[in-house]
């Protein structure tokens, strides 16, 4: 049976009938990362250095070396990240259950909304009103807020002004909801972080980061190309590097959607 | 009476760009500390420790009495020109690049007569205020200018081969996130310069003073991020070879001695901008300006870098940013070294604690951006190498030159972190 | 041997003879030894020497590096009780004359060749220009490097205003040796001068035009100095030397050289030489550039500072004229050979007084002045030097 679902889905991969989604921004050292205070330490930007380029560092061979932070470009977020996660098992990147990296994944479109309002707050009514047209969410489902907000570049991305970023995220409900009621395994936006840019006026601050791990749930960011996902049925893939004990990591993304009717 | 000097005709892209020639660079050792003091923008002559007698060429023991303590001296710039000539031919390729070429003999106020270099509004028999400057060959020498300003001084032709004046040149400056930046941008338009480059990192954050510079005539404002080699790499591709004159404002200050840091994260983002990002910099831009040197009126003829006087000896209040600053201000040599023969000064603009906010609970004195900014152009119109802006820079800077290791032991003595 | 008025010993019982000028080349590919080697083999040649007859030698070069004198005792196979070197440039003539006069008088040495030569390849004027003195490299070459063109043209200049003399006097005294020199065969310029062409010429450092400037070459002179038996013994023609003077860093405190050391020494000069300057019948002055040969008729006292212009137009300075000067064409119209040029009005008065000049012949010539310039080391030429010849009868 399970031999016959993986070749089913082999097929499904090569005839075309499972497309392969790709929701990453490529790592690119003008990408924008999130700006804290400039007394805090920051994250660092993606960097490359050439080792060689078939030259006389290096004449048959073009390698380079990259740097960046954890949470540099498309990544994803450990439990430990947040003070609130700090104390579960098998909460970093390298030890987190394989499991989690490929699940099943609802996408929840608040496009209009966030192009209406760039401070949109996703709220458990919201949800509840999707899942009113597309079902319950299930237990275990990675859940993906969709802002569009991976179109807008430069100045427009980040959307920082004199009093801090604005741009869309959930309520502290919201994430309540998705534990609590849902129990998602974890939580994606378009955006730089899982929070709103204003995040730090919501109580809790920062409630993504705050409640998701300290529910030993995980997040992901920086994501692209949510516009071509259905609202459910597509398959999320997204294993970060195994760093130890590592809070995060850069990663690629990509998720199964059916094909078929394309 | 000097004639406005008029913006160079465009160089005919089918010809051969002028490689640099050099004037006369030997020098014994004494008369390297005269172009030491040039290098400075000071006129210092050996003076006799014992009779007083001001001694010049250099020598080992004074003339008058035989006392072999001569003493480097600032001493008074005034003259009179009693002889003087236009030389046609000259056996130095350089002079004979830019014959004719006026030279006289000046009778110093302070005593000795000497050869100098002749600014075209001097006239014969006149009084003349000398100045003491590096040459193309980074040579100190003595230049007489008229002792009242005239019209359009700064366009002679043989100061200009002094200075690095900003007037129809175009310069780059890599900050404009900055106020320093930004203030340096508004006073190399003030002095003339044909364009300026602006270098703007991260685009995506917005930063105070955007507006304002991008709605500068003759500011055309690029992306720059010295801490991204592909990005520097990038606009030199698109800029090096118009680039005349190269200020990097860019740094990264932040408080802090060692200890206070429990990671090194911070002294490496000081060293990514302040010491990498200088050597990123160079790679892209040195070879381009260096080989510019020669390039006609409007030739590429400054690297300017601000610096913390900090760089000479570490202040643990910013303790980190200090020895970034070291790093730098080493490079800077190695910099000078690598230009050396090219034309093109390295000018080092050394300043105290700067009005911003890392600076921010400092007590004053402290230098504001409109003020170094001034100090950047006037280093670049008087062709100065080394300038210390602002009194907490220029105490450094002497106490310095007095004794490095006596103002090591005053910048860590105990206290001493908090009071400075 | 007699002490004179002012406690010097005369030169008397020593003579100078055999004078030797290898034909000037403006650019040669040989080095200084050769030129040097040249003058060694023409004295042996006209005294009927042999290396081990010579016990003395003093010599002058620019280009000799690295070798000095020294070295040339084994390269010309000398072996030599008193040797010496001297690196007074334009003064060297004189300079040698006396130290040799008084080693022979002196019996340290019985027969001194005094030899001076310099090669010129085609970039060797300018490296050597280049490090020449400390204080030229600090102080005077980064000013353009105009070498000695620029600094004879602040004297120049300097001397025009403050004492009068007069571009067309420069020229009378050029155009006159010009016209000496189409007299001697071994010059360099072949053509002959106008005054409208002197004055015309091209600037090359205001005041100075083509013409004010010596053309450096390479070239070779020598003379030599003996007892005046031995010289009678070998057959030479001779010449006693009445008088000398040597003077270094004279006046330092001047702000433009208008004078030299003659102005120091120049009552000294004619009393050594018991005559008065009426009564030399030529006078070969060091003239690198005209308003220096000026300098030196008014400092060794043919007329008053500043009167000079007065004294050229009263007098012609041509052979047959009234004031024979610079016989030969002086190094304006032979050519600067480097330190041969500090001899080479020293042997041609030489020639003069002693009856070996030929088509350019001063006539009944038997006293000459000789006098000699040299080193700017930075502003000015610090050696200066003079010394009387008389022919023996």
């Amino acid at each position: 049976m399970t031999a016959n679902a993986l070749a089913g889905l082999a097929d499904a991969l090569s005839n075309g009938d499972i497309r392969v989604v790709d929701l990453t921004h490529t790592l690119d050292p003008d990408f924008p990362v999130i700006v804290l205070p400039a007394e805090f330490g920051q994250c660092a930007r993606f960097r490359v250095e050439e080792i060689s380029r078939y030259d006389d560092r290096g004449p048959g061979w073009y390698w380079r070396n990259f740097s960046c932070g954890e949470h540099t470009g498309t990544h994803f977020d450990a439990p430990i990240h947040w003070i609130s996660g700090k104390d579960y098992p098998n909460a970093a990147v390298d030890s987190i259950p394989t499991s989690a990296f490929v699940r099943s994944v609802c996408v929840i479109n608040c496009s209009k909304e966030c192009a209406e309002d760039e401070d949109f707050l996703l709220t458990p009514e919201f949800i509840q009103q999707w899942e009113q047209q597309h079902g319950v969410i299930p237990a275990g489902n990675w859940v993906l807020m969709r802002s569009d907000w991976s179109k807008r570049s430069g100045a427009e991305y980040l959307n920082m002004r004199d009093d801090g970023a604005h741009s869309p995220g959930p309520s502290g409900d919201a994430v309540k909801f998705l534990i609590e009621e849902r129990d998602v395994i974890g939580f994606g936006t378009e955006t730089v972080g899982t929070d709103a840019g204003q995040a730090h006026l919501l109580s809790p601050p920062y409630p993504a980061h705050y409640l998701f791990h300290g529910a030993n749930r995980y997040g992901l960011q920086c994501l692209a190309n949510l516009d071509q996902l259905p609202p459910t049925g597509a398959v999320l893939v997204c294993p970060p590097l195994k760093i130890k004990n590592g809070s995060g990591s850069p990663l690629r993304v990509l998720a199964m959607i059916d094909g078929s009717g394309s | 009476m000097t004639e406005a000097m008029a913006q160079p005709a465009k160089r005919n892209p089918q010809k051969r760009a002028v490689l640099p020639t050099l004037p006369p660079f030997s020098r014994s050792r004494q008369a390297l500390t005269f172009s030491s003091r040039a290098a400075e923008g000071r006129l210092c002559l050996q003076v006799c420790g014992s009779c007083e007698t001001v001694v010049y060429p250099a020598r080992e023991i004074c003339p008058k009495c035989w006392c072999s303590a001569l003493i480097w001296t600032d001493i008074a710039d005034g003259g009179r020109l009693i002889a003087e000539t236009v030389l046609r031919t000259s056996i130095n390729t350089y002079f004979r690049e830019r014959m004719p070429w006026r030279v006289g003999t000046v009778e110093m106020d302070a005593g000795p007569t000497a050869l100098m270099h002749l600014h075209g509004d001097v006239e014969h028999g006149a009084q003349v205020k000398i100045i003491a400057r590096t040459d193309k060959s980074g040579q100190g020498v003595l230049f007489a200018l008229p002792k009242m300003e005239t019209p359009n001084m700064a366009d002679d032709r043989q100061l200009r081969a002094l200075t690095c004046d900003p007037k129809f040149r175009r310069a780059l400056v890599t900050d404009g996130r900055s106020a320093i930046g930004q203030a340096t941008v508004r006073a190399l338009s003030a002095a003339g310069a044909t364009q300026i480059f602006v270098g703007v990192a991260e685009q995506w954050r917005p930063f105070e003073g955007a507006a304002e510079l991008a709605a500068m005539p003759k500011v055309e404002i690029l992306p720059l991020d010295v801490t991204d080699t592909d990005s520097v790499n990038e606009l030199v591709g698109e800029i090096g070879g118009r680039t005349d004159i190269l200020i990097n404002t860019t740094e990264h200050v932040r408080p802090g001695a060692s200890m206070e840091r429990n990671n090194v994260l911070i002294a490496r983002e000081e060293m990514e901008t302040n010491y990498f990002g200088l050597m990123r910099l160079i790679q892209a831009f040195g070879p381009a300006l260096r080989a510019r040197g020669a390039d006609g009126d409007n030739s590429a003829c400054a690297w300017v870098n601000l610096l913390s006087v900090y760089a000479l000896s570490n202040w643990p209040t910013f303790g980190t940013t200090s020895a970034s600053q070291a790093a730098a201000f080493s490079l800077s040599q190695c910099l000078r070294g690598e230009f050396a023969g090219s034309g093109v000064k390295v000018i080092n603009i050394l300043t105290g604690p700067t009005e911003d906010a890392w600076h921010q609970p400092l007590p004053a004195p402290k230098v504001t951006a409109e003020g170094i900014a001034k100090a950047i152009v006037r280093s670049l119109q008087q062709g100065i190498e080394t300038m210390a802006l602002g009194a907490v820079a220029e105490d450094v800077l002497a106490r310095w030159r007095e004794d490095p290791t006596v103002l090591e032991r005053e910048l860590t003595q105990v206290a001493a972190g908090a009071s400075r | 041997m007699t002490i004179g008025s002012e406690g010097r010993y005369s030169y008397d019982g020593v003579v100078i003879t055999a004078p030797v000028s290898i034909p000037y080349q403006r650019y040669s590919p040989k080095p200084a030894h050769w030129w040097l080697g040249q003058v060694l083999s023409e004295l042996g040649l006209k005294a009927n020497l042999k290396p081990s007859n010579v016990d003395g030698l003093c010599a002058s070069s620019f280009t000799l590096f690295p070798d000095t004198a020294v070295g040339l005792t084994q390269h010309f196979g000398l072996t030599l009780s008193w040797l010496d070197h001297i690196p007074v440039g334009g003064a060297c003539g004189v300079v040698a004359l006396r130290r040799a006069a008084r080693a022979v008088q002196s019996g340290d040495a019985n027969i001194v060749a005094c030899i001076a030569g310099d090669t010129n390849h085609v970039d060797s004027f300018r490296s050597m220009l280049s490090s020449f003195s400390q204080f030229s490299q600090d102080a005077a070459y980064p000013y353009g490097s105009g070498g000695p063109n620029a600094s004879f043209a602040l004297i120049t200049a300097y001397h025009m205003e403050q004492f009068g003399s007069k571009a067309e006097d420069f020229g009378k005294i050029c155009v006159a040796q010009r016209d000496n020199a189409l007299q001697y065969a071994n010059g360099l310029m072949k053509s002959s001068l106008s005054l409208d062409q002197y004055l015309d010429a091209r600037l090359i450092a205001d005041p100075l035009r083509l013409y004010d400037c010596v053309m450096p070459c390479a070239g070779g002179e020598g003379f030599l100095v003996m007892r005046e038996s031995e010289a009678v013994a070998l057959n030479l023609p001779y010449a006693n030397i009445l008088s000398t003077i040597e003077r270094h860093n004279a006046f330092p405190d001047d702000p433009v050289q208008f004078r030299g050391g003659w102005a120091l020494d120049v009552d000294e000069f004619w009393r050594m030489a018991g005559i008065a300057p009426n009564d030399v019948d030529l006078l070969q002055t060091y003239d690198d550039y005209p308003v220096i040969s000026l300098m030196q008729i008014e400092d060794l006292g043919f007329c008053e500072k500043g009167q000079v212009s007065d004294f050229v137009a009263a007098n012609t300075f041509t052979n047959e004229g009234s004031f024979p000067h610079n016989t030969s064409g002086g190094q304006l119209s032979v050519g600067q050979a480097g330190a041969a040029g500090g001899y080479l009005g020293l042997v041609e008065a030489l020639r003069q007084v002693t009856g070996q000049a030929t088509d350019n012949a001063v006539q009944d010539a038997n006293i000459a002045a000789v006098s000699g310039f040299g080193m700017i080391n930075f502003d000015r030429g610090l050696c200066s030097g003079a010394a009387v010849l008389q022919g023996a009868a």
